[in-house]
């Protein structure tokens, strides 16, 4: 009973940790992508065009 | 979970990302110079006769190619994250993880996310033609789920059904349509252009080789401790 409570819950922050890493990867990779803001686009603007992001 | 993810993730996308910018710099800068010539309009290669190939000479911008370094290495990170994810997920179904799969993993990696959208929105000089951003955008992060979806069922549906699915699902973004410009407007010569965008796949090939490498590495590592 106790094992299985542990594996449940061991489970559950799996998922939490694979959504969390999921989420934040997906983050960076929109903010340093593909954010239109200003200065941003003028940080990135290279390597936006070097890796084929949709840039302008 | 959370650190191995992190550990796994940091390590792939640093160097990854690292490398990419160094090879970004070398192969594929000077076209991006070159194009920005003829996008600011100090040159212009319509009208009479050849223009002849601008010397760009070797130079380092250290605010510029830092920043290329710093977001290259930001990219590959958030890329890394989302490639270790999806390895603890196939790991879970029985799939084995290390240096020698992740090469696999990585060179997938690198179909979802620049071959695939690259096959109907070519990498972008400068100045080219092109659709409003926010719709390129849409049908960018589209297209590579699609892909990658696709892959997926390729690669790990137990039966015909499931790959030919995939398959339906990777060509279905093609086959809608990705947002195009309605002329051809770009100022840029298409030499310039061509050499650009192979040089943008074939660094983006090398980089992600190099990311699911290193993410299978350090992950299968995290596993013998």
């Amino acid at each position: 009973m106790t094992t299985q409570t542990l594996s449940l819950s061991g489970l559950r922050s799996d998922i939490l940790a694979l959504a969390a890493v999921g989420l934040i990867g997906l983050g960076i990779v929109f903010v340093a992508g593909h954010a239109q803001a200003g200065a941003l686009h003028d940080a990135a603007h290279d390597v936006r065009h070097a890796t084929g992001f949709p840039c302008h | 979970m959370f650190q191995k993810l992190l550990t796994s993730a940091l390590f792939a996308g640093f160097a990854a990302g690292l490398i990419a910018a160094l090879l970004q710099l070398a192969f594929v800068q000077p076209s991006l110079l070159r194009a920005e010539l003829f996008e600011s309009g100090t040159l212009t290669h319509f009208g009479s006769g050849p223009t002849p190939v601008p010397e760009i000479p070797f130079a380092i911008d250290p605010v510029r190619d830092a920043l290329s370094v710093l977001f290259s290495a930001l990219i590959y990170t958030g890329y890394a994250m989302l490639l270790v994810v999806a390895m603890s997920v196939a790991e879970n179904r029985g799939a084995r993880i290390d240096a020698r799969t992740g090469l696999i993993w990585g060179v997938a990696g690198f179909v979802a996310v620049q071959l695939a959208p690259a096959f109907s929105l070519p990498p972008e000089l400068p100045g080219s033609a092109a659709a409003e951003v926010g719709a390129r955008q849409v049908w960018w992060f589209v297209t590579i789920a699609a892909t990658g979806a696709g892959l997926a069922l390729i690669a790990f549906g137990r039966s015909l059904w499931p790959a030919l699915a995939g398959a339906v699902l990777i060509l279905l973004p093609h086959l809608v349509g990705a947002p195009h410009h309605a002329s051809y407007a770009g100022p840029v010569p298409p030499e310039l252009a061509g050499l650009f965008a192979s040089r943008a796949l074939g660094v983006g090939l090398m980089a992600w080789a190099i990311l699911g490498t290193i993410a299978g590495y350090v992950w299968s590592r995290g596993e013998a401790q």
